[in-house]
C-alpha cells in the first residue's frame, strides 16, 4: 500500500488527544479557548496536509509514513482512501469553526476538553476501515455528548442513552454474526448475512436518525449545547458506517429499500421543519432531511447517484455546519430562538444574516454554491433508478428551500428590534464565517475537481461491490461513441487497483478464510459482474476502497 | 480580430458585466466594506452600460454579417465523461435572446437611475442594489441560456432576488410574509422546471435546447423529440412558466409582490420577471408544434389567465395591484399567441408591454395627481359609462363576480385552506406526538426552551 510522505493521520489523531489532556490541566478558560483554537488549527492543518499528500499519490488508498499504529497492532488500523480523504479536513474544519465561533461568554458552558476528545475519535473513525476498531470508535464517539448531558448540564440522558445503546448493541451483534464470506457475495447473501446485515443497517440508521428512530436527535439538540449537538451529527458518521459496514455486504435490493426509507425520512423531516417553531429543532429537522438525502444517494448504488451523494455529503456538512454555527452565534446573542415570532435581527447583525442565507441556500443546492452540482447529480442518479424517487427528492429540496427562507425571515426580519447592546459579529466569528463563505462559493463556482474526486471514489466503491459502471439514460449512438474510452478508463482503474495491492496482500495473509472465499468468487463471478474491464475489479480484497477486513 | 473572436469577447462581456457587479456589491457586503451610495450607483451604471453596449454590438455584428445564431461556448462546467453527465455552460445569441437581453439591460438601467433618487438615504439602499445585481445577472443568464441547465441557473437567481425584494421593507411583517409566499410559489415552479430538465435529460440524454429545437435557428427550429415526451416535458415547463409569470392558478403572488419598492415592482413583476415564463415558452416553442395537446394546454392556460387578469384588475383598490393584474392579462394573451405559433408577434408584444408597464408602474405613485390634473382639465369627474357586459349581467351575478374578482379568484384562500392549513394540521399533530413520545422516553422530563430577551452577557465580548 502506498505511504504518505508524513505521518499526518497519527498527528491529526494524537494532537487533539493531547489537547484534551492539556485542557484538563488549564484552569484559565480564556487560555483554554485559545489553546483549543491552536490545537484545532494544527489538527486541521494535518488533516488538510493528509488530503493533499494523498491526492499527490494518485492512489486509491494509503497509510501513514512510518505507521506507528500498524507497528503496534500489526495491521493497518488507520488508512486513508478516496472516500475518507476529504471527510477528514471537513470534520476538522467543523471543529475549528465551532471553537473559533465560541464566544468568550460561552466558554464555561462549552467543554473544550471533550470537544477535542470527540474530534480525535471522529478523525480516527474516518481513518479507520477495520471492522471491530471502527465499531469501537463509533461507540466511543457517543460518549462525549452523554458526558455533557449528564455531568455538565445535569440533563436527562434516557432518550439519548436508549438510542445509542441500541445503536452500539445492534452494531456489535450484527458484526459478530456476519459470516466471513459476506463481503465477497453481496448480491447472493445468505440468511445469516441478511440478518446480520439488517442489524448493522438498523444500527447505522439509528445513528443517522432515520424515522421513526430519530427522536434522540431532536432531544439532543434541545438538551445539549448547540456546538456539541452540531458536531455530533454534522460530519455524518452514520453514513460513514453504512459505507464501510453495510455497502460491501448488502444486496442492491436491500440498499434500495433503505434508500426508500431514507427518502421517507427526508420528506417527513422537511415537512416537520416547516411546522416547527423552535429554532434548534428546526435545524435538526433540516439537517435530518439533508442527511437522509445523502443516504438516498449512497444507497442507489449507481455511479451518478453515489457521486451526487458523496458531493452532497461534503456540501451539506459544510453548509449546514455553517448554518448551525450561525444559528449558534444568534443564540449567543438572543437566547433560544422561537420561530413563532419575528426577531428583526438584520439591522444589528447583517453579517450573520448574510451567512445564514448563504449557508442555507448552499444546503438546498442553490446555483453558484457548493451544493448545486451535488444536488443535481443526486437527483439525476435518483431519476435514473426510479423516476418517482428523483421527483420526490426534488420536492424535498423545494420544501427545504421554503423552510430556509422561512427561518431567515423569522430570525432577521419582520420587526424593528431596539437593543442597547451591540450584536455585531466579532472578529473570530467573521473569520470563521468568511472561511466558510470562500469554501461554499469557491466549491460552487469551480466544482469540477470536487466532482471528479467524488466520482472516482464512487466508481471505486461500486467496483468493490461488483456493480457495473454503465451509462444510463442516453441515446444508443452516443453510448457507442464512448464505449472505448469508458472501457479504457475502467481497465485503468482495475489495473491501478491491482497495482496498489501491497496492503491487500497483507490482508490476505491475515485472513486466509476471506482470501479463500474471494478466490472462489473470482473463479465463478456473480451474475451481476459486468463484462468490461471492471469485472476484475470486483475480485480484489476487501481492504480496497470501502471494504472492512474482518 | 476574427468575427468569431469578436462575438466571443462581446458575448462574454454581456454575461460578465452583471456578474462583476454582483461580485463587487456582494463581496463588499460580505466583507463589511461600506460602499457609498454614489459609488454603488456608479458601479451599477457602468456595469449596465457596458453590458448593454456589448449586447448592442453583438446585435450590430449579427445584422451586419447576417448571423442568426451565435453560440458562445464556455465549455463544460462539470463533466463526468464516462457517465455522459455534463453541465454545459453555453450562451446563445439569436433573434429571441438578443432583444430580451437588451430589454433587460434597458429596463434595469432605467430602474437603476430611478432608484438612485427614489431610495436616496434609505437604510436598505445598498441591499436593494445587491438584489438588483442578482436579478440582472439572473435575467441576462436566463435570456441568453443555450442549455436548459444554464437557464435554470438564471431562473433561480431571478426567483431569489424577486422574493427578497418583495420583502425589502423587512421591518414590517406583511412584506416579509408576502416575500415568503412568492418564494414558495417560485420553489414549486422551480421544482417543476428541474423535473422537466431532468426528464428531458433522462429521455434524450442532453439538456441542450438543440434537443428541443433541432438544428435550426430560432424560430425555425423543429423539435427532434417524440410527441409523447414533448407533452410530458412541455407540461412540466408550462407549470414552471405559470408559476414564474403568475398565471392561473399561481396568480395569488402577483398582488403580494407589489409590497416591494415601486422600482422593483415596476421592473421585476411588471416587466421582466413576469415575462420570464412566457419567454421560456417562447424559447421551447418548437416543442409546442410537436404536440397538439400541449399547444392547446398553453392556449387554454393563457386564455384563462387573460380573462382572470382582465376581470380582477377592474376591481382592485390600489393602483399597483391593478397594474399587476393588467400585466397578467397581457401575459395571458402573449401565451395564447405562443400557443398559436405567432412567435414574432409574441416577442414584439412582450417587449412593448414590458416597456409600457414599467412606465405605468413608475408613474403609479403620482396617479392621484395625474387624475386630478385630468379632471381639472376637463372640468368634471371622469365619466364612467355602463358597458354592454354590465347591462347583460344580473345584479346578483355582478355582485358575485365583483366579490370573486376582489378576492382575486379566491386563489390565495384556496391555497391557505386546502394546502397550507391541512399541511400544518398534519405535521403539527406529528410534532405533538413526537414531543409526547420523547417526553415519555425521558420519564416525563422535557427540556423547556428558554426564550429570553437578549443576553446581557454578550456585552462582555465587546470593549
Amino acid at each position: 500500500m502506498p505511504e504518505l510522505h508524513w505521518p499526518w493521520m497519527e498527528f491529526s489523531i494524537v494532537l487533539p488527544v493531547l489537547g484534551a489532556v492539556l485542557m484538563g490541566l488549564v484552569r484559565d478558560r480564556e487560555l483554554a479557548r485559545k489553546l483549543c483554537i491552536a490545537i484545532c488549527l494544527a489538527t486541521m492543518a494535518c488533516a488538510t496536509g493528509e488530503w493533499l499528500d494523498f491526492n499527490s499519490l494518485h492512489a486509491f488508498e494509503a497509510h501513514d509514513h512510518g505507521d506507528l499504529f500498524a507497528a503496534l497492532f500489526h495491521q493497518d488500523v488507520f488508512v486513508i482512501d478516496e472516500l475518507s480523504a476529504p471527510l477528514l479536513p471537513l470534520a476538522s474544519l467543523l471543529y475549528l469553526m465551532t471553537v473559533l465561533s465560541t464566544l468568550k461568554t460561552k466558554v464555561n458552558r462549552f467543554s473544550f476538553g471533550w470537544t477535542l476528545f470527540s474530534e480525535a475519535v471522529l478523525l480516527a473513525t474516518f481513518s479507520c476501515r477495520e471492522g471491530w476498531t471502527l465499531i469501537g470508535l463509533l461507540a466511543l464517539g457517543t460518549l462525549s455528548p452523554w458526558v455533557e448531558l449528564r455531568k455538565r448540564r445535569h440533563e436527562v440522558t434516557r432518550v439519548y442513552s436508549v438510542h445509542m445503546s441500541l445503536f452500539v448493541g445492534l452494531l456489535v451483534a450484527g458484526w459478530w454474526l456476519l459470516p466471513n464470506e459476506a463481503i465477497a457475495n453481496a448480491e447472493m447473501a445468505g440468511g445469516t448475512t441478511l440478518f446480520a446485515g439488517a442489524l448493522i443497517t438498523a444500527a447505522a440508521l439509528i445513528r443517522s436518525g432515520i424515522a421513526p428512530l430519530h427522536c434522540w436527535m431532536t432531544d439532543l439538540f434541545e438538551r445539549a449545547t448547540f456546538g456539541t449537538a452540531l458536531l455530533f451529527v454534522a460530519p455524518m458518521p452514520g453514513a460513514y458506517a453504512i459505507m464501510r459496514l453495510v455497502l460491501p455486504i448488502a444486496p442492491s435490493w436491500a440498499l434500495q429499500s433503505i434508500a426508500v426509507l431514507s427518502l421517507v425520512t427526508s420528506v417527513y423531516a422537511a415537512a416537520m421543519a416547516l411546522a416547527e417553531t423552535d429554532a434548534r429543532r428546526f435545524f435538526c429537522y433540516l439537517f435530518l432531511s439533508h442527511s437522509s438525502l445523502v443516504l438516498v444517494g449512497l444507497e442507489l448504488v449507481t455511479p451518478i447517484g453515489l457521486t451526487g451523494a458523496l458531493c452532497v455529503w461534503l456540501s451539506v456538512g459544510l453548509s449546514l455546519g455553517g448554518f448551525g454555527l450561525t444559528m449558534r452565534s444568534i443564540e449567543a446573542r438572543v437566547g433560544r430562538v422561537s420561530l413563532s415570532q419575528f426577531h428583526g435581527l438584520y439591522e444589528h447583525t447583517p453579517t450573520l444574516a448574510a451567512m445564514f442565507l448563504l449557508t442555507g441556500l448552499a444546503s438546498i443546492g442553490f446555483p453558484g454554491t457548493i451544493g448545486f452540482i451535488g444536488t443535481e447529480l443526486l437527483i439525476e442518479g435518483a431519476v435514473g433508478v426510479y423516476p418517482l424517487i428523483g421527483m420526490t427528492v426534488v420536492i424535498t429540496a423545494a420544501l427545504n428551500g421554503i423552510a430556509i427562507l422561512y427561518a431567515y425571515f423569522r430570525v432577521f426580519t419582520g420587526t424593528r428590534l431596539v437593543i442597547s447592546i451591540p450584536f455585531r459579529a466579532k472578529l473570530s466569528e467573521r473569520i470563521a464565517l468568511l472561511i466558510l463563505t470562500v469554501l461554499i462559493l469557491g466549491g460552487g463556482l469551480y466544482p469540477q475537481p470536487g466532482v471528479s474526486s467524488r466520482y472516482h471514489a464512487a466508481t471505486a466503491l461500486l467496483a468493490q461491490r461488483g456493480v457495473p459502471v454503465h451509462q444510463h439514460g442516453h441515446k444508443p449512438e452516443t453510448s457507442q461513441l464512448t464505449t472505448e474510452p469508458r472501457n479504457a478508463t475502467a481497465e485503468r482503474q482495475a489495473q491501478t487497483l491491482f497495482q496498489n495491492s501491497e496492503g491487500q496482500a497483507s490482508a490476505v495473509r491475515q485472513h486466509p478464510n476471506v482470501s479463500r472465499e474471494r478466490g472462489s468468487a473470482g473463479a465463478s463471478p456473480s451474475p451481476n459482474a459486468f463484462s468490461n474491464g471492471l469485472d476484475t475489479a470486483s475480485e480484489p480484497d476487501g481492504s480496497l476502497i470501502g471494504a472492512v477486513p474482518r | 480580430m476574427t468575427l468569431d473572436a469578436a462575438f466571443s469577447f462581446l458575448g462574454m462581456a454581456v454575461v460578465f458585466s452583471p456578474a462583476i457587479l454582483l461580485v463587487v456589491l456582494g463581496g463588499a457586503a460580505l466583507l463589511g466594506i461600506g460602499i457609498s451610495e454614489r459609488s454603488t450607483a456608479r458601479f451599477t451604471h457602468a456595469a449596465v452600460t457596458f453590458g448593454l453596449l456589448s449586447a448592442l454590438s453583438v446585435l450590430g455584428l449579427m445584422l451586419t454579417y447576417d448571423r442568426r445564431h451565435v453560440p458562445i461556448e464556455f465549455g463544460n462546467w462539470v463533466l463526468i465523461e464516462e457517465q455522459h453527465f455534463h453541465f454545459h455552460l453555453k450562451f446563445v445569441f439569436d433573434r429571441l435572446s438578443v432583444p430580451f437581453a437588451i430589454l433587460s439591460f434597458v429596463l434595469c438601467g432605467t430602474i437603476g437611475s430611478f432608484t438612485k433618487v427614489y431610495l436616496h438615504r434609505e437604510p436598505g439602499y445598498r441591499r436593494f442594489f445587491l438584489f438588483y445585481a442578482v436579478f440582472l445577472l439572473g435575467m441576462v443568464v436566463s435570456s441568453l441560456a443555450g442549455t436548459i441547465e444554464t437557464l435554470f441557473f438564471g431562473w433561480e437567481l431571478v426567483g431569489l432576488s424577486s422574493a427578497l425584494l418583495v420583502a425589502f421593507f423587512h421591518e414590517r411583517q406583511v412584506p416579509v410574509r408576502n416575500g415568503h409566499r412568492v418564494w414558495s410559489v417560485y420553489r414549486v415552479a422551480d421544482a417543476a422546471f428541474l423535473i422537466a430538465a431532468l426528464t428531458l435529460h433522462h429521455l434524450t440524454g442532453a439538456g441542450d435546447f438543440d434537443g428541443l429545437m433541432g438544428s435550426g435557428a430560432w424560430p425555425e427550429g423543429t423539435a427532434t423529440i417524440d410527441a409523447n415526451y414533448a407533452l410530458i416535458v412541455g407540461l412540466l415547463l408550462l407549470v414552471a412558466a405559470a408559476g414564474k409569470s403568475g398565471m392561473v392558478p399561481f396568480s395569488g403572488w402577483l398582488p403580494r409582490a407589489m409590497e416591494g419598492p415601486t422600482p422593483s415592482s415596476a421592473v421585476f413583476y411588471g416587466a421582466l420577471s413576469v415575462h420570464l415564463g412566457a419567454y421560456l415558452l417562447l424559447r421551447v416553442s418548437p416543442l409546442l408544434e410537436t404536440s397538439l395537446p400541449l399547444s392547446l394546454a398553453v392556449i387554454a392556460l393563457g386564455l384563462v389567465s387573460a380573462v382572470f387578469g382582465a376581470a380582477a384588475t377592474r376591481v382592485q383598490t390600489d393602483v399597483k395591484t391593478a397594474l399587476a393584474f393588467a400585466s397578467l392579462t397581457q401575459v395571458g394573451i402573449i401565451v395564447v399567441e405562443i400557443g398559436c405559433g405567432l412567435r414574432y408577434i409574441a416577442l414584439i408584444h412582450m417587449i412593448g408591454h414590458a416597456l409600457m408597464r414599467t412606465l405605468q408602474l413608475l408613474r403609479a405613485p403620482s396617479l392621484l395627481q395625474d387624475y386630478h390634473r385630468l379632471e381639472d382639465a376637463i372640468g368634471q369627474n371622469l365619466p364612467r359609462q355602463a358597458t354592454a357586459l354590465d347591462r347583460s349581467i344580473s345584479e346578483n351575478d355582478r355582485r358575485w363576480l365583483f366579490r370573486f374578482c376582489l378576492e382575486r379568484g379566491f386563489l390565495d384562500s384556496m391555497l391557505d385552506n386546502f394546502v397550507i392549513h391541512p399541511f400544518l394540521l398534519v405535521f403539527g399533530w406529528c410534532r405533538r406526538m413526537e414531543l409526547s413520545w420523547t417526553r415519555f422516553l425521558a420519564g416525563g422530563k422535557s427540556p423547556l426552551p428558554d426564550y429570553t430577551t437578549p443576553h446581557a452577557a454578550v456585552l462582555e465580548d465587546h470593549p
